[in-house]
């Protein structure tokens, strides 16, 4: 599956023997796909840098802009929308972490404990994929009216006193937090579930030889054994929540006060039509997005991602 | 924990009336040995006889369904494999893939607290040789040095008991003979007790004092190599250490010093004290490499056997003897060594010749003869279905131990 | 340890393993029933059960419309992705050239790439072109994204693909064209395809990317989303829960087979 998209793959070593033969094959397989992107994703991001220069137009008219190079586009957006970057990160890393904190025990459920029951096994691995097969929106809308002051959640915390009769449930940073983790949760569980579901048994059974206790056998051997797979789970969750804004729409979970990166990008773009400042937002995530999945990368001594 | 410091010396191991039972077959079978301290003892059987599992237990990688394991006295039964003073040699190596050497070979010590765990793991891979590669990752090296690693890593700890599961099965011809030599020395210098499985009875055989031959979850016999190969008390032991000829019959006469037996219309001696059995239905065997070929019909000498005339059915050339098939009529095929004195083979196909050994090196068998199937022209050593039913079991155990 | 600690270790997990499941299948279990529902005016209360919803799926047309929209664009979008994606995987894994570091950072970076940064930047480019949106930008689109997990899918299986295999149909007396479509593509179908299934299952669930390159053009996700301001439909809810009960029978039996095969394996 692709959910070991960024882990390690064992493709590598059969090209490195592989002759140079036949070149032009290569090419005829390559070129089709390569340009393909090359067109429909390098071009578009090239574009979008573009445009994060652009100048009003001359006519002054809403989405009207023409070349240009105003670094101030930048400026401005980091001072209007400094807030909603800040926001997107953290909200990000927190449905990381807490997604990471709910799939590892689920994972180590799957791919340890279940081994021995490989039917048991392929079912939840299902459960954990189930819901992939259903909108992605309606799920979210879904946790929308369960956690809705209609709904059974807050009746009961208003019932218990839990909850103050002015607060509610959606709307707020808690709700969106929970929804970008809920909806991620699978891309954490899986990739950690693969590198589990591969760990060799037998480096255990040598940790238990060598006088390591379960915990010290778990935090020695297990864990750093698994980390590639927490590594691409992480990524998998933390780089599509930075850039989500169905779940902090106000239609969805979010409200007001919780608009992310991706909402102002899309209000923009699509209604407000300020290309400029829309294209300079999506810059600046991308670029932030890169130089912490680098530095994660290499801190957590994963070379082989890529 | 076990934070007991360095054993001064291997220990005694001890398994009295040890049962183990997977769910669909028993791997052991109420088995009792002791090994005295400081000796290099091997268990050597075919993949399923029991001998991995026997380990299994002795580490704590297993429990067993009944019986005791003593490790210098100490009744470790209940206690979880960390808690043991025993280290283990895996067949796979088992090499933590994400440490360095070094990191590995102090695995244990940082585990158990000992000071100055590099220090110790340094020497430890000097021991070895490899001190120059402490820095690299398992993965960098060859087959032969992660199997020095593993070693390494195991003896570092200095355990009461060093387990050795078929370490030398991934190496090459030159490299097992050096790793052989390496592990021999390695014994005597830090004198700990060894315990090797493997199925391999060369390897058995030139390492270990002791050798206990196991099949089916039972020691079918246990002695000093020589010994057991010189005298093998069951078919079993006969076939799986090195080659026989065996010959059932019935005792015709036992007075004196020589049992005499009545097969396939001859009569065969076999000195009385090298005979498991002395009347009824029995069955001797002399080893291929004591018969003697002869082109004539030799002269009947007191103290020898003579077979024959038989027909030279096949004679195949492997380096430091030749081996000929004679088949006899009335007794079947049997095989002969014969040391390549002289360029080119003594005797050649279709030839017919007469066999002959000096009696003092017959053997008499433990068996009955009617147990015995004579081995087929290939010898079915490895039961697979019991070989996926331990290891589909073994997992299972593990996983409940995870 | 002590008999309680023996416990927990025993049986906190398989406790845990399955709050979990309940916990993500909440929302599932939500929309289906939903699906059942006698609506007024929302689809908020619970007012009965019915199954008109079910039996008039259409009465909403732009829901039935949007749903068709989406099938046509995943199977396209999926043809075209893994006709380009498995291209990719045989040249990355059987070649060495000279940009193999290069294109691999290329087919890795998509999905690296926030979907809102992949859905601006296309809809910018298209706004520069000046191609008007509509299916066949959101094809454009969906197969852009598509292409590197096709590559990844199939990347796996050439991989573990014994070359051998290949040489040996070539000793057989085999042509190229032979060789491939008698043992390369046949050992490689099982990759193809769930590089497909992938791809649409990535094509139909889109929202993101769709709703910046699709101008009116209506796909079910985004029919969600526009028609969430004023309240879903029930039959929105009965498309979904369709679409989950085939996508999980799918699933499961394929799930079944591997694993029964494996269980075969395993008895030896």
């Amino acid at each position: 599956m692709a959910f070991g998209a960024f882990a390690t793959t064992a493709a590598q070593s059969q090209a490195e023997d592989a002759p140079r033969r036949r070149s032009w094959v290569a090419l005829v397989l390559l070129l089709p796909g390569i340009a393909y992107l090359a067109l429909f994703f390098l071009v578009p991001l090239v574009s979008l840098v573009l445009t994060s220069f652009n100048a009003p137009g001359p006519s002054g008219a809403m989405g009207d802009y023409v070349p240009g190079f105003e670094w101030s586009n930048y400026v401005t957006v980091v001072s209007m929308y400094g807030e909603h970057i800040i926001r997107s990160f953290l909200y990000a890393l927190l449905a990381t972490a807490f997604a990471l904190l709910f799939s590892y025990p689920l994972a180590y459920l799957l791919g340890v404990r279940l081994r021995r029951f490989p039917l048991v096994q392929a079912l939840g691995v299902t459960l954990v994929i189930a819901p992939f097969f259903i909108s992605f929106l309606l799920r979210t809308l879904a946790w929308k009216a369960i956690l809705s002051d209609e709904g059974p959640v807050s009746t009961a915390l208003h019932a218990l006193s839990l909850l103050g009769s002015d607060d509610h449930i959606t709307g707020t940073p808690f709700s969106v937090v929970f929804g970008l983790t809920y909806n991620f949760i699978p891309f954490m569980t899986l990739p950690i579930y693969t590198s589990l579901e591969r760990l060799d048994l037998r480096y255990v059974e040598a940790g238990g030889d060598l006088y390591a206790g379960p915990v010290q056998t778990f935090l020695r051997v297990t864990l750093p054994l698994s980390l590639p797979g927490v590594v691409s789970g992480s990524l998998l969750t933390f780089i599509p929540a930075a850039g989500d804004y169905v779940n902090a729409s106000s239609t969805f979970l979010g409200g007001t006060g919780t608009q992310m990166v991706g909402n102002v990008i899309e209000a923009n773009f699509l209604s407000l039509q300020n290309y400029p400042a829309a294209a300079a937002m999506s810059i600046i995530l991308m670029a932030i997005i890169l130089v912490l999945v680098g530095v994660y990368v290499a801190r957590s001594g994963t070379k082989d991602l890529v | 924990m076990a934070q007991q410091a360095f054993a001064e010396s291997g220990a005694d191991l001890e398994l009295s009336g040890i049962t183990k039972r997977f769910p669909g077959f028993t791997a052991i079978e109420e088995l009792d040995l002791t090994i005295p301290a400081g000796s290099f003892f091997a268990l050597l059987g075919p993949s399923g006889c029991g001998k991995t599992t026997t380990l299994r237990l002795v580490a704590g990688l297993e429990e067993p369904t009944s019986g005791r394991i003593l490790i210098g006295g100490k009744d470790v039964t209940a206690s979880k494999p960390y808690q043991r003073p025993v280290n283990t040699v895996f067949q796979s190596y088992a090499l933590f893939p994400h440490m360095t050497v070094l990191e590995n070979v102090a695995f244990g010590l940082k585990r158990r607290g000992i000071r100055d765990a590099a220090g110790r793991a340094h020497e430890a891979l000097r021991l070895v040789e490899l001190d120059h590669v402490s820095g690299r990752k398992p993965a960098q090296l060859s087959g032969g040095q992660q199997q020095r690693v593993a070693l390494a890593r195991a003896v570092v700890n200095r355990p009461a008991l060093l387990l050795l599961d078929e370490p030398l099965g991934a190496l090459d011809l030159k490299l097992r003979r050096q790793m052989q030599l390496e592990l021999k020395s390695i014994q005597s210098d830090v004198g700990l007790t060894f315990l090797h499985v493997t199925h391999d009875q060369e390897e058995a055989m030139t390492m270990a004092d002791t050798v206990a031959v196991m099949n089916k979850g039972r020691i079918e016999q246990m002695g000093a190599p020589q010994e057991l190969y010189e005298l093998p008390a069951t078919a079993f032991v006969a076939n799986f250490l090195g080659q026989s000829n065996l010959f059932p019959g019935e005792a015709v006469s036992s007075s004196g010093d020589l049992l005499v037996v009545g097969t396939g219309g001859t009569r065969l001696s076999v000195p009385r004290e090298r005979a498991q059995r002395h009347s009824g239905e029995v069955v001797i065997g002399v080893r291929p490499e004591k018969i003697l070929l002869h082109s004539e019909e030799p002269d009947a000498v007191a103290g020898q056997n003579v077979l024959g005339p038989g027909r030279v059915v096949d004679v195949s050339f492997s380096g430091v003897s030749t081996q000929y098939q004679v088949a006899v009529p009335g007794l079947g095929t049997l095989v002969v060594f014969s040391q390549n004195l002289v360029y080119g083979s003594v005797v050649s196909l279709g030839a017919v010749v007469w066999l002959s050994w000096g009696v003092e090196h017959g053997f008499g068998l433990a068996d009955d003869p009617a147990s015995i199937e004579q081995p087929g022209r290939f010898v079915d050593d490895t039961d697979t279905s019991a070989i996926a039913l331990q290891q589909r079991a073994a997992l299972e155990a593990e996983l409940d131990e995870a | 340890m002590s008999a309680v600690g023996r416990f927990l270790g025993r049986f906190a997990l398989p406790v845990y393993g399955v709050l979990a499941f309940v916990f993500l299948l909440i929302p599932i279990a939500y929309t289906i029933v939903f699906s059942f529902n006698q609506v007024r005016r929302t689809n908020i209360a619970w007012r009965g059960f019915t199954l008109d919803n079910w039996t008039n799926v259409c009465d909403d047309p732009t829901v039935c419309q949007s749903f068709a929209n989406s099938i046509v664009v995943g199977v396209v979008a999926t043809v075209l992705a893994t006709a380009l994606g498995t291209a990719i995987a045989i040249a990355l894994v059987r070649f060495r050239f000279r940009f193999r570091s290069g294109t691999t950072l290329l087919l890795f970076l998509p999905m690296a790439s926030p979907e809102v940064v992949l859905g601006a930047g296309l809809a910018a480019e298209f706004l520069t072109a000046g191609v008007p949106k509509g299916i066949g930008t959101v094809i454009l689109a969906h197969t852009m994204f598509c292409i590197s997990f096709v590559v990844t899918t199939v990347r796996a299986r050439v991989a573990g693909l014994d070359p051998a295999l290949e040489e040996a149909g070539r000793d057989l007396y085999a042509s190229p064209g032979q060789v491939w479509w008698r043992i390369t593509f046949p050992l490689l179908l099982p990759g193809i395809v769930a590089a497909a299934l992938l791809s649409f299952a990535l094509s139909f669930d889109d929202f993101i990317i769709t709703n910046f390159n699709s101008g009116s053009f209506m796909t079910f996700p985004k029919y969600i989303y526009i028609a969430s301001a004023r309240g879903i439909p029930p039959q929105a809810n009965v498309i979904a829960s369709a679409v989950f009960f085939i996508a999980l029978i799918v699933v499961v039996v394929s799930q079944l087979t591997t694993a029964a095969r494996r269980k075969r394996l395993a008895r030896g």
